[in-house]
């Protein structure tokens, strides 16, 4: 019997093989299949999802290991879709076909809430494990900034 | 059990079920330009390649027909009959087609939507609009010519009054219909929402779903009861399964089936490729099955397929005499009298590339029976051509096409893998084995090891070179295992589609010009990738005038434009050239605005400014898909020979846009795409088997070596509209590379830079 502590929600799972990669648990046993596959080695970014706060690659990440951890998927990123790095998302119309940006706005929410005013090589560095082959780079580079200028804002206003 | 119907496309009950009842429906016939009125209860014989409808909640819904990968398309072509018919685009619904042939048209492909269904879509929104009308002008009792109609209301300005789409079903859908010729379009200055000026950018329809994981993509697509399936195929393109031993496989708790797929014979076209696969119940269960799996292959004649060897003689192959296909003067009598140091002779290469879409090929399939007999088969899939997936399944299963449904997905990016339908074949065949729905992953491994790649090519390109360094005589010629080979046997010579892309089509002005082609042998599945031939067309085209330009101690700029020469319209007489199944007349080579766009894109980048050692630009431009494109690139190689590019200047000129913002995503998204071919595309080969695997073998640019700033612009033409998708490849590579020699001195003839030391001063 495997516990997973996913998006609020305590899961128990029987019969399951403890090496399966958390992403496979998500999308084929929760159905939580917002967090897409890509490589299955850690190489696109496709998978990220949050453990404790921190970008982790699911594909990579045995569910036996991920323990008495939170993980927070993109289902659980935001109640209403309205996260900071989400509503940037919107505000720059970054996706193109979209596959990818699921791992891309959960590595930049783990990256802001490390970084709150990161810099252009921060986020460079940040999101270095995302691959996008529709191009969108630029949109998200600038899309993280608007981000952390709302996070900002919305601090100040505490 | 009763089944679910699964025969046929859109049958009626379920095409009517997509509207209320008492929906005015609109319809177009395909192929005609008249439109028909069909009421949801008497539409037996409907025939719609497109069609829009009202329900009396003044919901308008409008069918995509076209497949999103990422251009934009489900929403764009919608936005132009929402925009026709001054309908609020909040109140608009977008329902996507089911492959169905009956819609013309589906394979989204070739950067033809707008082209093929601008016109379509601007004629039924404007049907639907002149019904309410004449529906608002009886109601109000003045002349329909008084009448405007915009954000979901017709109006009339002079007594203030306005009526709701809602309120005009009812008496709409009475009214006979309006014969095209009295259709009065919007002109230009009226549209609002689609067009090269809209008032506002209207946003992906499905942006929402995109950002927060709801979006439903092909490998989301899920039924009750479906197992997992992946595939061991043959490593080498025509081999089998010579025997295999699946106990081990079937000892995985999870795996409930290992099931032969009979190997694909030449010309693979569309089938399954073959090989064993695994059926699960997870997929982690299916892969720990493969991977269990015992398989002897038989590699057939591919066996011998070494890339590197195939390269030096394709190289070969294209300095040798081919084809002649484009010939004007006497280049070849030019060519042979010129002096030695009139000549100039260079050779261009670029190899496999593989589309490496970010979500793989994948399908979820179902099949119906009726006793042990395959009557009807059902599936989901991210496909870019649902009816050539209707077409394949159908054949597989020998079934009707008709009986074959297939749903479009989202799809995780396309670039053409995704119109080749072999894996829905797969589904379907898996699924009829197991009698339960199964849906086919196919993992990286398999996208990078048995895609349809683009071909290899080589390019030999000769001048003689007169006053000013400038051409009298001109040769080039391509070798490249051709698509068709992927379709008929024999095939090693180029079809007139691919020569045509940018190479029988040469705009520069030369008086002696020769276009050749040589053949060349396919070992691998030769398909179709985002901007196909012109990829390679280009490389070359693009590049040895920049060579030409440095040779006579001229800038490049303002040798490429004395290249284009005057402004004229290319003839291409006696040239077999499909010009993308257009007449010239309607979509000219047209040298004035490949030169405009030109021009522009030096004055943007400031052409000719003085740049730090080691930091260059670097100019190409390009006609492709009907429109016209230049880059400049401004590189920064350090002397250690890391690449980086501060930024590229895009401009194009494709016509009419309909969504401009759109454009200038798929601009942006080109330079990255060109950047990851230039810097890394290369797919390799030994014993017949493909040598990359992962993204570690076959990286993609990330996003510190994408172009730092992309600056777009879109020339406003009053042509009809032409190619986006695919215009901003072509030039990026040459343009980088040009700019590569200029800052570092090494001229770059064969991708990708990945190959070549760059390191310099």
């Amino acid at each position: 019997m495997i516990t997973l502590r996913v998006n609020g929600a305590l899961h128990e799972l029987d019969g399951l093989d403890e090496r399966t990669p958390l992403l496979w648990v998500l999308r084929d046993v929760l159905g939580l299949v917002g967090t897409k596959y890509g490589c299955g080695m850690s190489l696109c970014g496709a998978c990220t999802v949050h453990k404790n706060g921190e970008a982790i690659r699911s594909c990579v990440t045995p569910v036996a290991s991920v323990g008495d951890a939170e993980i927070t998927t993109i289902e659980g990123l935001s109640a209403a879709g309205d996260h900071p790095v989400q509503e940037a998302w919107r505000k720059h119309n970054v996706p193109q076909c979209g596959y990818c940006q699921v791992g891309q706005i959960m590595s930049a929410a783990a990256l802001l809430a490390r970084t709150p005013k990161p810099s252009d090589a921060q986020i460079d560095a940040g999101m270095a494990g995302n691959l996008c082959r529709c191009g969108t780079y630029t949109r998200i580079r600038a899309a993280i900034h608007t981000a952390a200028l709302a996070s900002g804002e919305q601090e100040g206003g505490r | 059990m009763s089944a679910p119907a699964v025969g046929g496309g859109a049958n009626r009950r379920e095409f009517l079920g997509l509207f209320a009842a008492g929906s005015l429906v609109l319809v177009l016939q395909r192929g005609s330009a008249l439109a028909q009125l069909a009421e949801p209860e008497s539409a037996d014989d409907l025939q719609p390649d497109l069609f829009v409808s009202l329900d009396p909640e003044g919901t308008v819904t409008i069918v995509a027909h076209r497949s999103e990968m990422g251009t934009g398309i489900r929403t764009s072509l919608p936005l132009v009959l929402a925009d026709e018919l001054g309908a609020d685009w909040d109140r608009v619904r977008l329902s996507q087609a089911l492959g169905d042939a009956r819609y013309g048209d589906q394979n989204t492909d070739g950067s033809r939507s707008v082209r093929q269904f601008h016109g379509r879509m601007r004629q039924a929104g404007a049907t639907l609009r002149t019904l309410l009308e004449r529906a608002a002008a009886t109601r109000l009792e003045v002349p329909v010519e008084e009448l405007e109609t915009r954000e979901h209301r017709v109006w009339h300005a002079a007594s203030e009054r306005s009526l709701d789409f809602k309120d005009l079903v009812a008496d709409a859908r009475a009214l006979p219909l309006p014969d095209v010729e009295a259709l009065v379009l919007r002109p230009r200055e009226s549209w609002r929402l689609a067009g090269p000026r809209p008032v506002r950018d209207v946003p992906l329809y499905d942006l929402d779903d995109l950002v927060t994981g709801r979006g439903t993509f092909g490998i989301d697509a899920r039924l009750d009861g479906q197992l997992f399936a992946v595939i061991a195929r043959p490593p080498v393109v025509g081999g089998s399964a010579k025997s295999f031993d699946g106990k081990n496989a079937r000892a995985v708790p999870g795996v409930t089936d290992v099931v032969p797929i009979e190997a694909s014979r030449a010309p693979h076209g569309f089938q399954a490729l073959g090989g064993v696969a695994v059926l699960a119940q997870s997929t982690f269960a299916a892969l720990q099955g493969r991977r269990a799996l015992v398989i002897e292959w038989e590699d057939g004649a591919n066996a011998s397929y070494d890339s590197e060897a195939y390269a030096e003689a394709l190289t070969e192959t294209a300095r040798q005499p081919g084809r002649v296909l484009r010939d004007e003067g006497d280049a070849q009598a030019q060519l042979a009298e010129a002096q030695q140091e009139e000549r100039f002779e260079a050779d261009y290469h670029v190899p496999h590339l593989a589309h490496a879409s970010l979500e793989p090929p994948c399908a979820l399939a179902r099949i119906e029976f009726d006793g042990e007999r395959v009557v009807g088969a059902e599936l989901w899939a991210p496909t870019q051509n649902p009816q050539a997936a209707q077409q394949a399944v159908g054949a597989a299963l020998e079934i009707e096409p008709d009986a074959v449904r297939v749903h479009v997905t989202l799809l995780g990016g396309g670039f053409g893998r995704k119109s080749k339908p072999d894996f829905l074949v797969e589904a379907a065949l898996l699924a009829r084995h197991a009698k339960r729905p199964v849906h086919v992953l196919w993992t990286r491994e398999d996208d990078l090891g048995h895609d349809y790649f683009h071909a290899v090519a080589s390019m030999h390109m000769k001048a003689r070179l007169g006053p000013g360094g400038m051409p009298v005589a001109w040769l080039q010629r391509s070798a490249f295992p051709p698509i068709g080979s992927t379709f008929a046997p024999n095939q090693r010579y180029g079809g007139a589609g691919e020569m045509g892309m940018g190479f029988t089509d040469v705009p520069y002005q030369i008086p002696n010009l020769r276009v050749e082609n040589g053949p060349a042998d396919a070992h691998v599945r030769i398909g179709w990738l985002r901007s196909v031939a012109h990829i390679y067309h280009a490389f070359a085209v693009c590049s040895f005038p920049d060579e030409l330009a440095h040779r006579a101690g001229r800038d490049p700029y303002e040798y490429l434009m004395a290249l284009l020469g005057e402004d004229r319209r290319v003839s291409l007489e006696g040239v077999a050239y499909s010009n993308h199944g257009h007449s010239l007349d309607e979509y000219p080579i047209d040298t004035a605005r490949l030169a405009h766009v030109t021009r522009r894109a030096a004055q943007l980048a400031g052409w000719g400014r003085k740049l730090p050692a080691g930091r260059a630009l670097g100019i190409a431009c390009h006609r492709s898909f009907l429109s016209y494109c230049a880059n400049v690139v401004e590189v920064e190689v350090s002397k250690s020979g890391v690449v980086a590019i501060p930024k590229v200047w895009v401009v194009i000129d494709a016509g009419l846009v309909v969504h401009p913002e759109r454009v200038r995503a798929q601009m942006e998204g080109a330079a990255v795409f060109g950047t990851s071919l230039a810097l890394y595309g290369e797919i390799t080969a030994k014993a017949g088997r493909i040598q990359q695997t992962n993204f570690h073998q076959h990286p993609l640019a990330r996003m510190h070596e994408a172009p730092r700033e992309i600056e777009v612009e879109i020339v406003e033409h009053d042509g009809p509209p032409a190619g986006v998708g695919e215009v901003g490849v072509p030039p990026f590579a040459p343009a980088l590379c040009n700019a590569i020699y200029a800052a570092t001195g090494h001229r770059i003839r064969r991708l990708p830079l990945a190959r070549h030391d760059l390191s310099h001063g």
